[in-house]
């Protein structure tokens, strides 16, 4: 971020008037290289207002956050804080003007007292530059008071809990006199308790004349505290609406881009244009996309089944059944949990509760090499850092998991390993200059496709696709799409997780919905279309919403409703 | 390396390119000013010369460098080389002179050698701690074993077999040339024509991924520490042949500089990922040429280190992608203007 | 007050613990061994490798390390044993040249591992190179000091009597520096902005970052104080001595680092004290003096027991990081 000129101001936005707005950003543009992050994105903020900012992956909600904290520079459109046009060049700039980020990931320092977190680097000093530490604690004590926390500002934050150091960031962010406070997801991982307690503060703020950007996940915590909603999807603005006249469902097809109609009340489902099938799971064979192969070929033993499976502080109550031949979908809003439940499948987080069996056998996964070993495969959402070895060559990546399994001593000989890459390389067309080439050096679908070659080339009776076509283009998805068909018709049982609903219900019978880290309905057969899903997802329960075969997930009953 | 095909060697050649450039200049440098350096001459079936000198004694770094080409790979580094070949060398001269037969005390040596690795090696992967920090453990307290071996006496020894390993010579060539060529040659073999060289390099260049793929981490690691402490142990022998004496206060001194300077003027990032087993012997041959040079200018062996240093500085430079990225955007801003 | 030690403070504690231990053991076994001569002995003989030590409290616990210690002692010793007895230069500015030499290479240092993203130990490793080789160029054998004001003013008139023990003891000069030297670090760590944001990027640097501390500068802060920190054992050295010797010191960079670790400094950086590491240098002369009182071991035991005081602690460490961990 540091290399590019400081961008001029824009003297054209100078009214200065007592009624001009707390923030107004007017057609913000951001480029990362080819990618377009922001394209021209407004906002307004006023004082006093709890704005909250939605969208899904990739929206640009982070970018914009990031552009108003002096963290990135944007390259075009105008920023103006009450009526004064500014050009943050830094986070300690964006603080000077008035612009307190707290950041998702809680940016202090662990190892410090609560007290020093709060006026690190801005420390008040005596003669010879000594700081006085009494002055920082009392600091600390009244900004944690104005916050309603009572807490020994001596502790380490390090000792403290999530929320603590939550609101000592918030009250660090104070300090300074800010004007406006970013808030980027600060409830993700905390109880209900202390999300009450920080909407309370949220509240006093607000009340104080503050303004806050609270960028959530949570659908309840919006409808409980919003002021204005501003939406945000690929980059762009989709519009800046009152929560009072916005029902959820349609706030939810708006971040998810599909056109919401209410569910009708009748079992009957209206045929969508996508080819989901219209009947439960196993039954009627469809020409579209290979429905013959899913014959029931032996019906008692699931490839996978999870009973109650759930990790402590990341997902709970998850039952999921995945027969031979079936592509199950996991739908719901960022950080509903559903990346958190494919990765228990695989034994990339290890389970604490519940119990899962793979292909009849009870099993207890605590590494992916031992899922690997139960012929179960996954590909990460993070590509880049979970998925290839950049420098390697496109061949490697693709015969990796497949000498993972053959051993150390056993290296697939170099005639087989070629035909191996090269029929790879065909079939799934990855477009790769030679296939010694690095796997850094393709474009992010044919990177994809290389990752799915990587483990198809061990035969996997279960693969999991964690958003397999994230920030690939339109024809690598297409390819994907087809290809997850093929293997299904191969036999292979596929747990799908996406964040593009007309996606998961085109391509999978039955469909998971979680919900704030829980499975809250299972849809098949005709229930398995996208209005259901956001249905589901927006906590709007249709009557007829189908209940799996699996011990009863928790509906929507216990999760608050609109409090 | 002779699986690999295309444009894969065409890239390793690449990685080459700076350790062969340097190697030739400083040929050139010698050939112009350096009189009878490339002198060679026969004496009762063994070759002699300035260059046979060069290949002998940097035979000990490049076999170190090998070891060190796997560890630094994982991403990882040994700092304490140096320590484990004192300790191997007073180890097998000790041997020697309570009596056992020199097969024993050589094997003793490397079997002291790769439980030195493994040690390091557990520290790295089951304590997790960082590399540097694991290794200067034995760094400190393995030359204080060595003396302990020693009795913090030099070991003079007489075993013609023993000081065959650093003196002898075979088919003309000295005998730790055919070592390494051995080392080289089986290292190769084992990184190459199993997945031993894939995994080093999928853990070093991105160890998440690697482990979402099933591969064996920490054993990979474990078996490259082991690997590097035998080759160490190995170096301790040569070392100990040598000077037909153990010496625990000086023997391996700066041996880890040495070997890590070779990895990298071999062209193997010190991040991890993708190595380079033949740049890494080009490497330590080079720094070996560059010492001779120096000596044969008058430079002291004392001095010596200085001008070595300053090579290391800018050949790190040169790998930095810091450095690159900052040429590319003075490049790019001057065309902006 | 609170009872229970954060966990940030047990390593301390357990330095603190370890030097009362050995020294009790120490008295317990040998006769004469708790007497202030001893005690005197052990800041005397350990003032230089305490002064390196701080330098290297302060590289640490910003997350880095310094392997160039040693060898810019051994460079300074040269240089001013040179600089007063061939060149004929007064010892003060001899000194003052020394420290201005070593700051800047500690500052260049610093330089190219923040400019250039270079690993902090290879960047070090070379320049410990550099300063050995720069020493023997200087003057390539060991050097006697016999200019009268560093023999007669320094280290005689500036020596002061303390009334302990049946003769009184005499602290030198020497000594003087080392405590003085550790009380300004130690304000410095921590009561100044400067000190808390080295904590500050030993602890999470990305966070330092983003909370506007200002990282580069204090990064390359840190190496131009272990720069000068390490001419200043330098000279001291060389007063200890009365010579400069390009080839002393060796290894000493792991002595420095092995007490600031004794000394409850976290070597990941963050966490550590000044007070720690004076602590840790009193355990490495401890160690040192008992095995010469035992008067059978040979030297190279301390190595073996500063090693294995190093694992200790490191585990120790991993155990207070691990329930940290747990507890949250």
């Amino acid at each position: 971020m540091g290399d590019q000129a400081p961008r001029a101001a824009h003297p054209t936005d100078s009214r200065m008037s007592a009624d001009a707005p707390l923030l107004a950003v007017r057609g913000l543009q951001k480029r990362f290289g080819a990618v377009r992050a922001l394209a021209g994105v407004d906002l307004t903020v006023l004082h006093g207002q709890i704005h909250v900012l939605l969208g899904e992956n990739g929206a640009g909600k982070s970018t914009l956050i990031k552009c108003l904290g002096g963290v990135h520079w944007p390259d075009g459109g105008s920023v103006a804080l009450e009526g004064r046009p500014i050009a943050p060049a830094s986070p300690r700039d964006a603080e000077r003007i008035g612009i307190s980020t707290v950041f998702q990931e809680i940016n202090l320092i662990p190892h410090m007292s609560l007290a020093e977190n709060i006026s690190l680097g801005r420390e008040p000093t005596g003669p010879l530059g000594r700081i006085r530490w009494h002055e920082v604690r009392r600091r600390a004590e009244v900004a944690l008071a104005r916050l309603g926390l009572r807490v020994g500002v001596g502790s380490d934050l390090s000792s403290c809990s999530i929320a603590i150091r939550q609101l000592v960031a918030i009250a660090r962010a104070l300090d300074v006199s800010a004007k406006l406070l970013i808030l980027d997801e600060p409830t993700s991982s905390l109880d209900r308790g202390e999300v009450a307690q920080l909407m309370g503060v949220m509240r006093r703020l607000r009340a104080d004349g503050l303004g806050i950007i609270f960028i959530t996940h949570f659908l309840d915590q919006v409808y409980e505290i919003a002021d204005r909603i501003t939406i945000l999807r690929d980059g762009a603005l989709v519009g800046e609406y009152d929560p009072a006249s916005l029902p959820r469902t349609r706030l939810v097809s708006l971040m998810i881009g599909r056109e919401y109609s209410p569910p009708i009340a009748t079992p009957t489902p209206t045929p969508t244009l996508t080819t989901a099938p219209t009947t439960a799971t196993t039954t009627t064979p469809s020409s579209t996309n290979g429905e013959t192969a899913e014959t029931v070929a032996e019906p008692s033993i699931a490839v996978a089944h999870a009973r109650n499976l759930g990790r402590r502080g990341s997902v709970e109550g998850i039952n999921i059944q995945i027969d031979k031949g079936q592509t199950v979908g996991l739908a719901g809003l960022l950080g509903s949990g559903r990346s958190e439940t494919a990765r228990l499948f695989f034994g990339a987080d290890r389970a604490t509760e519940g119990s899962l069996e793979i292909d009849g056998t009870p099993v207890r996964l605590r590494s992916p090499r031992q899922a690997i070993r139960r012929r179960i495969a996954m590909t990460a959402e993070d590509r880049r850092s979970e998925g290839i070895i950049p420098n390697l060559s496109v061949r490697e990546n693709i015969l990796l998991a497949l000498q993972v399994h053959r051993g150390l001593a056993r290296p697939i000989p170099s005639a087989e390993a070629s035909r191996l890459v090269h029929d790879f390389v065909r079939s799934l067309n990855i477009k790769t200059p030679s296939s010694e080439a690095p796997v850094s050096s393709l474009s992010g679908g044919n990177q994809q496709k290389a990752l799915l070659a990587r483990w198809l080339a061990t035969d996997p009776h279960l693969l999991i696709l964690d958003e397999p076509t994230r920030g690939i283009d339109v024809g690598a998805k297409a390819e994907i799409e087809r290809l997850i068909g093929t293997l299904r018709e191969r036999g292979m049982a596929v747990l799908l997780v996406g964040s593009d609903l007309e996606e998961v219900v085109r391509i999978c019978r039955r469909v998971i919905v979680l919900r704030d880290r829980r499975q809250v309905a299972e849809l098949h057969g005709g229930r398995c279309n996208e209005r259901e899903i956001m249905a589901a997802i927006a906590e709007h329960t249709p009557s007829h919403i189908a209940v799996g075969s699996t011990p009863q997930p928790p509906l929507a009953g216990d999760s608050g409703g609109s409090r | 390396m002779s699986t690999r095909s295309g444009s894969s060697s065409a890239s390793s050649l690449r990685r080459l390119a700076l350790p062969m450039a340097a190697l030739l200049l400083l040929l050139l440098f010698n050939f112009l000013f350096t009189p009878g350096f490339f002198a060679v001459e026969v004496r009762d079936g063994r070759l002699y010369g300035t260059l046979i000198d060069i290949l002998n004694h940097g035979s000990k770094i490049g076999i170190v460098a090998i070891g060190m080409t796997l560890v630094i790979a994982t991403g990882g580094v040994d700092l304490s080389v140096g320590a484990v070949a004192a300790i191997a060398g007073a180890a097998a001269a000790h041997l020697i002179v309570s009596g056992s037969s020199p097969p024993v005390a050589i094997a003793s040596g490397l079997i002291l050698g790769v439980l030195a690795g493994a040690w390091n090696g557990i520290l790295v992967t089951m304590l997790r701690l960082q590399p540097i920090v694991a290794t200067l453990i034995l760094m400190v307290a393995g030359r204080g074993i060595a003396q302990l071996i020693t009795n913090g006496l030099i070991i003079t020894y007489d075993s013609p077999t023993l000081t065959f390993i650093g003196n002898g010579s075979l088919g003309g060539l000295p005998f730790p040339v055919m070592m390494l060529a051995v080392v080289l040659a089986i290292t190769a073999i084992l990184a190459r024509r199993t997945a031993i060289g894939l995994f080093v390099e999928c853990v070093g260049d991105n160890a998440a991924a690697a482990r979402m793929s099933g591969v064996p981490d920490r054993a990979v690691k474990l078996l490259a520490y082991a690997s590097c402490g035998l080759c160490a142990g190995l170096a301790g022998l040569i070392e100990c042949s040598y000077i037909r004496a153990a010496d625990a206060n000086n023997a391996g001194m700066l041996l880890e500089l040495d070997a890590i300077l070779a990895v990298v003027l071999g062209g193997t990032a010190l991040t991890g990922g993708r190595f380079s087993l033949i740049g890494s012997v080009l490497g330590a041959m080079l720094i070996q040429i560059l010492t001779k040079t120096l000596y044969m200018q008058n430079v002291s062996a004392d001095i010596a280190p200085a001008p070595k240093a300053l090579v290391v500085l800018v050949v790190c430079l040169l790998h930095s992608p810091a450095l690159r990225q900052r040429l590319a955007n003075l490049v790019s801003r001057r065309a902006g203007a | 007050m609170k009872l229970i030690p954060s966990p940030r403070h047990i390593p301390m504690l357990a330095t603190a613990v370890v030097l009362v231990g050995a020294f009790s053991l120490g008295s317990a076994l040998y006769p004469n061994f708790a007497s202030w001569g001893v005690i005197r002995n052990l800041l005397v003989d350990n003032a230089f490798l305490g002064i390196a030590a701080i330098g290297a409290t302060f590289v640490i616990i910003s997350g880095g390390i310094d392997l160039s210690v040693g060898s810019v002692m051994a460079f300074t010793s040269i240089l001013i044993a040179s600089l007063i007895e061939q060149h004929g230069v007064h010892p003060i500015p001899a000194s003052g040249l020394a420290l201005i030499l070593g700051a800047a290479f500690g500052l260049g240092q610093g330089a190219l591992i923040q400019a250039f993203r270079l690993p902090p130990f290879l960047i070090t490793l070379a320049g410990m190179f550099l300063a050995r080789g720069l020493a023997f160029a200087i003057h390539p054998q060991s050097l006697g000091i016999r200019d009268p004001f560093i023999a007669t003013t320094i280290n005689e008139s500036l020596t002061f009597s303390l009334p302990l023990g049946p003769r009184g003891i005499q602290i030198p000069l020497t000594v003087d520096l080392f405590i003085a030297a550790a009380i300004v670090a130690w304000l410095v760590l921590t009561g100044m902005r400067f000190g808390r944001a080295v904590h500050a990027i030993g602890d999470d640097e990305h966070a330092a970052n983003l909370m506007g501390l200002p990282v580069a500068r204090t990064r390359i802060a840190v190496y131009g104080i272990s720069g000068f920190m390490s001419a200043f054992a330098g000279v001291v050295f060389a007063l200890y001595q009365q010579s400069g010797d390009p080839a002393s010191c060796k290894g000493m960079e792991l002595d420095a680092i092995a007490a600031v670790v004794i000394g409850g400094t976290l070597l990941r950086g963050g966490v550590g004290s000044v007070i720690g590491t004076v602590m840790g240098v009193m355990v490495f002369g401890l160690i040192q003096t008992m095995i010469a009182f035992q008067g059978d071991l040979s030297s190279w035991w301390t190595r073996i027991v500063v090693g294995v005081l190093v694992l200790t602690f490191l585990v120790l460490q991993r155990g207070v990081e691990w329930v940290g961990r747990r507890r949250n």
